[in-house]
């Protein structure tokens, strides 16, 4: 057991810390008014931060270098997302390419797909947004009928996909299709790699809770998407397997998704909100209580990663990590409006914290599917 | 950077682990209840070398540090082990007292002192130190207590006794790694009353199914097991923090006693609720671990004192 980080990893922190610093203050310049990410315009701008970013080596620090990462570590990762944060940079318009969509090439794609994709991603030329709801599939994501149909030299797709995140300011997406169409449920989908510029498609933007236009949803009427629309092949993984292929992704989505960095950042910014509008002692209690299960979630991640290093698999444990820092994330913003009292309904970045916290529960699997998989896989209820 | 157990402690874990399955089952502790705990564990944890765990080895200790106690303590917690494991080996014995088994009165001072009906000697606040008495110098008033496993009471000292420190530090260190061993053994009861309600859940049948399949008791026990899994590595944590004398171990010792007693109220409530009637019960064991649970919750400091702990420390 060993807490400390080593000489190379706290160099690394206060090489990325004044990098941060720098480069946030340059970026801010460069852009005047800094806009949501879920706006057309701030995500314009924050295409702007991903490419300095990438420019650094920073945009994908625990991927090899060949694809545009830093050959870093996980621990490497961890101290990238904890000063991330802490610098008060911008949601990353990436993340649904870094975090949901390369974990699955690395498992399941070829390597001319590794090729091609992941340098995309990584300097954030190809724009990825995820294809998984639809009106009728949620949390019962088996339930997909978006159809693939095979054809000669590519597949023709119809059906519709939704509550996809960014997906009007995108250029691609990756999502299931059921290819069999004698099949039900997990059997017979394909995941396919989509650019949303083919005929066919007609992509719907829409605002959330918010009012931000970070909601899509994505139309295919006939659309042909030819076998080398996406480098050589458009198909992740094998065809039909496609529930295989999403099924990693969404452990890896609800496990390191999210790293504890933000929540610790949150809490510093309440910490400095406290100071400045001042607080009860029940409050304060509470603002102590959000630290402590911040920081429970900062040290139950160094176990984790421990643990992965060590050559275990997570699994179903990751629900529990989901279920955590989506219900923390919400107290942490319900606990900023208190302080802000009749202030609280101001347009401002707590208000918006809050809107954007209260999805948590509700995505990448909700926390009741959540809290089925933590009885049924890891406490071994019966289902 | 490494934060894992490791196989040395997993070894002493597990060696606790076996031998208060075999000593302390639920009979021993409910047999306590209304005799004096059977000796057989204490004895078996002092020859296995747990009691002087953090004594040097040139004083015929184990030498070792808080972060291979805790977890034995985590054990004694699943055991509901009635004898006074953390006042004896985490709180007395690094203040140079060891050999009998010891009461204490600093994680509750003027309030009942648990393990007064048995124990061997006594470690009293006493002005700002701490004094060390032997049974026969110490009246014990005996009080009935939720969890009489305990076997509590009001303690006067008789004689002078001898100091122990006058040193405000070593006071408020004992205070810590008391609210330490209290918390791993409440996560330790936690793991207890839920193993107990996930198969109690898996074998009750009602409406044809067994209660575990049902959604509503699956979250209850999810919810438990959240708890849990967020308040481990915290205790652990705190071991470490306060083996390696880290600036911030008080604020790590109050964070994992918050959040064990958090989680031991949450899972104590789920496992009272989806054991229905019968957990409802003294003659189910459910209660021995759930009682032991209230009264660890509220002494070495309940979660108000702990949280305004952690508030100071952040300077709010």
């Amino acid at each position: 057991m060993d807490l400390n980080w080593s000489a190379d990893q706290e160099a690394l922190r206060l090489e990325l810390r004044g990098w941060l610093e720098h480069n946030l203050a340059d970026w801010r310049a460069e852009i005047g008014t800094e806009l949501s990410g879920d706006t057309r315009e701030g995500f314009e701008q924050q295409l702007l931060w991903e490419r300095r970013l990438h420019g650094a080596g920073w945009s994908a620090v625990s991927w090899p270098s060949a694809y545009g990462g830093r050959d870093g570590t996980l621990w490497d990762w961890l101290i990238f997302e904890e000063e991330y944060w802490r610098a008060g940079a911008p949601q990353r318009v990436t993340q649904n390419g870094i975090q949901i969509l390369a974990p699955s090439v690395f498992e399941h794609g070829t390597e001319a797909q590794k090729g091609l994709l992941l340098p995309g991603i990584a300097t954030a030329e190809d724009l990825w947004c995820q294809g998984w709801s639809e009106p009728n599939a949620g949390s019962d994501l088996a339930g997909v009928s978006s159809r693939a149909r095979r054809v000669e030299g590519g597949w023709v797709l119809d059906g519709q996909k939704t509550w996809t995140t960014r997906g009007a300011f995108c250029t691609h997406l990756f999502g299931l299709f059921r290819s069999d169409p004698d099949s039900e449920r997990h059997r017979g989908l394909t995941y396919l790699l989509v650019p949303l510029d083919l005929d066919g498609i007609t992509v719907r933007g829409f605002g959330r809770l918010d009012g931000d236009e970070g909601f899509a949803e994505v139309f295919f009427t006939e659309a042909f998407l030819p076998d080398d629309a996406v480098g050589a092949s458009v198909v992740l993984g094998e065809v039909g397997q496609g529930w295989r292929v999403a099924v990693s992704a969404a452990s890896t989505e609800r496990g390191l998704l999210r790293s504890p960095g933000r929540y610790q950042a949150t809490v510093a910014g309440l910490l400095e909100l406290c100071s400045q509008r001042g607080a009860d002692p029940a409050l304060r209690r509470r603002i102590a209580a959000a630290w402590m299960r911040a920081d429970a979630y900062r040290l139950q991640t160094l176990q984790t990663v421990t643990a992965l290093l060590d050559g275990r698999d997570i699994g179903s444990e990751a629900s529990l990590t989901k279920i955590w820092w989506s219900e923390l994330d919400i107290e942490l913003h319900e606990i900023a409006l208190d302080l802000l009292g009749p202030d609280a309904e101001l347009e401002g970045p707590w208000s918006k914290g809050h809107q954007f916290a209260l999805a948590g529960p509700i995505y990448a699997g909700t926390n009741e599917v959540q809290r089925n998989i933590v009885a049924e896989r890891v406490l071994g209820l019966p289902r | 950077m490494r934060f894992a157990l490791g196989e040395d402690r997993e070894a002493l874990r597990s060696t606790a682990r076996d031998l208060l399955a075999e000593l302390c089952p639920p009979a021993a502790v409910r047999a306590a209840w209304t005799a004096v705990p059977d000796p057989a564990p204490w004895q078996a944890l002092a020859e296995a070398g747990a009691l002087a765990l953090l004594v040097p080895e040139s004083d015929g200790g184990l030498g070792l540090d808080e972060t291979y106690l805790v977890p034995v303590l985590e054990e004694a917690g699943r055991a509901a082990l009635p004898h006074p494991l953390t006042e004896t080996a985490l709180v007395a014995a690094p203040l140079g007292v060891t050999g009998p088994m010891v009461a204490t009165d600093l994680g509750a001072t003027g309030a009942v002192v648990s393990s007064a009906g048995f124990a061997e000697a006594f470690l009293l606040v006493s002005g700002g130190g701490l004094r060390l008495y032997e049974a026969r110098e110490v009246d014990v008033d005996p009080v009935e207590t939720v969890d009489a496993s305990r076997h509590g009471g009001r303690v006067r000292p008789r004689g002078p006794g001898r100091p122990v420190t006058e040193d405000p530090a070593a006071v408020a260190a004992a205070f810590d790694r008391g609210a330490l061993g209290a918390a791993a053994e409440l996560l330790g009861l936690s793991r207890a009353m839920l193993a107990l309600t996930v198969d109690y859940a898996s074998q009750r049948h009602q409406f044809g199914k067994p209660i575990g399949s049902f959604q509503a008791v699956k979250h209850h026990l999810a919810n438990a097991r959240l708890e849990i899994e967020f308040a481990a590595p915290a205790v652990l944590h705190a071991a470490y923090a306060v083996a390696q004398g880290r600036s911030d171990a008080a604020r790590a010792v109050s964070q994992a006693k918050w959040l064990a007693g958090a989680a031991a109220a949450v899972t104590g409530r789920a496992a009272l609720q989806c054991h229905g009637a019968i957990g409802y019960t003294t003659e189910h064991d459910l209660h021995l671990y759930l009682k032991r649970s209230w009264a660890l919750a509220r002494t070495w400091g309940g979660a108000d004192l702990h949280a305004d702990r952690v508030a100071a420390s952040m300077g709010i």
